[in-house]
């Protein structure tokens, strides 16, 4: 995996990554579809994320909680808004309550995700554009376990895989 | 986590004051170059009171600097809040390097 370029438009509140992997548009599709394959990758090791629910489907809703290293759990849902399978689709995430409601006081992120084939590997660009400073600190809470956890295991394991 | 309680009310005001289009053209433009309100007033359809408005919402978020002189009130841009903006975004940033990496590992098991 190479990540090509990331651009942080700062006026604008937007994010823009650019990754490229080596596999089909449909191989990198699955890892958004498939909530097996997702909760894999969506939650740090420490803050590992369950989807309950996964209905990739325009208008369909996600529902998912991060379990914390002390048992804790946070909670979130998804909102499919568009969907171009498999090359493209769009979603709201925020942040719920402790019965899965979504939490009125913050502001959902958007995000669009598009998969184009550059030589033999998938480019997935993704937009995020963040409306409320509260919501970016909680997502950022949340992955801030993530450059401790980036320094030891899984280089490993990447490395472990890449001499398999 | 690098925002603490008082920042955060800082940081609070940023975002909604760029929450606005208008407000992030004004930025934009004092940016470049340091405009009086009345300047400003004459760029947008909208009333002088209503751009006075949006400039002071900018003005409580840091994001400008408001100066009188003579009898015109002069507008600078501060561009350090811009980068707190900007910090924000980079630690977002990398969690996506991190999900991007984890998306590779299980690629790799196929």
């Amino acid at each position: 995996m190479t990540v090509v370029s990331t651009e942080k438009d700062t006026e604008a509140l937007t994010l823009t990554f650019v990754a490229e992997f080596d596999a089909s548009v449909d191989r990198v599709w699955q890892v958004w579809k498939d909530p097996r394959q997702l909760e894999r990758w969506w939650g740090p090791p420490t803050w590992p994320a369950t989807f309950e629910e996964h209905d990739f489907e325009v208008g369909g809703r996600s529902a998912y909680f991060m379990t914390g290293p002390e048992g804790e759990r946070v909670r979130g849902w998804w909102e499919i808004t568009a969907i171009d399978a498999p090359t493209r689709f769009e979603f709201d995430d925020g942040f719920a309550d402790d019965d899965g409601a979504p939490d009125t006081t913050m502001d959902p992120t958007h995000s669009v995700v598009t998969l184009d084939r550059v030589d033999s590997q998938t480019r997935m660009t993704l937009v995020t554009t963040f409306t409320s400073a509260d919501q970016l600190e909680q997502m950022i809470q949340l992955g801030m376990e993530e450059g401790l956890r980036l320094s030891v295991g899984q280089i490993d394991g990447i490395l472990a895989n890449v001499a398999a | 986590m690098v925002v603490n309680e008082t920042r955060e009310v800082e940081i609070d005001r940023l975002f909604q004051a760029l929450a606005d289009s208008t407000r992030r053209d004004i930025v934009t433009r004092v940016i470049t170059r340091e405009q009086s309100v009345s300047d400003l007033a004459r760029q947008y359809a909208m009333s002088f009171a209503a751009v006075q408005k949006h400039v002071a919402v900018l003005e409580r978020a840091m994001l400008i600097t408001k100066e009188r002189r003579g009898r015109e009130q002069i507008v600078h841009g501060d561009p350090s809040m811009l980068r707190t903006a900007a910090r924000l975004l980079e630690e977002y940033e990398e969690i996506w390097r991190a999900r991007a990496q984890r998306i590779d590992q299980i690629l790799a098991e196929d």
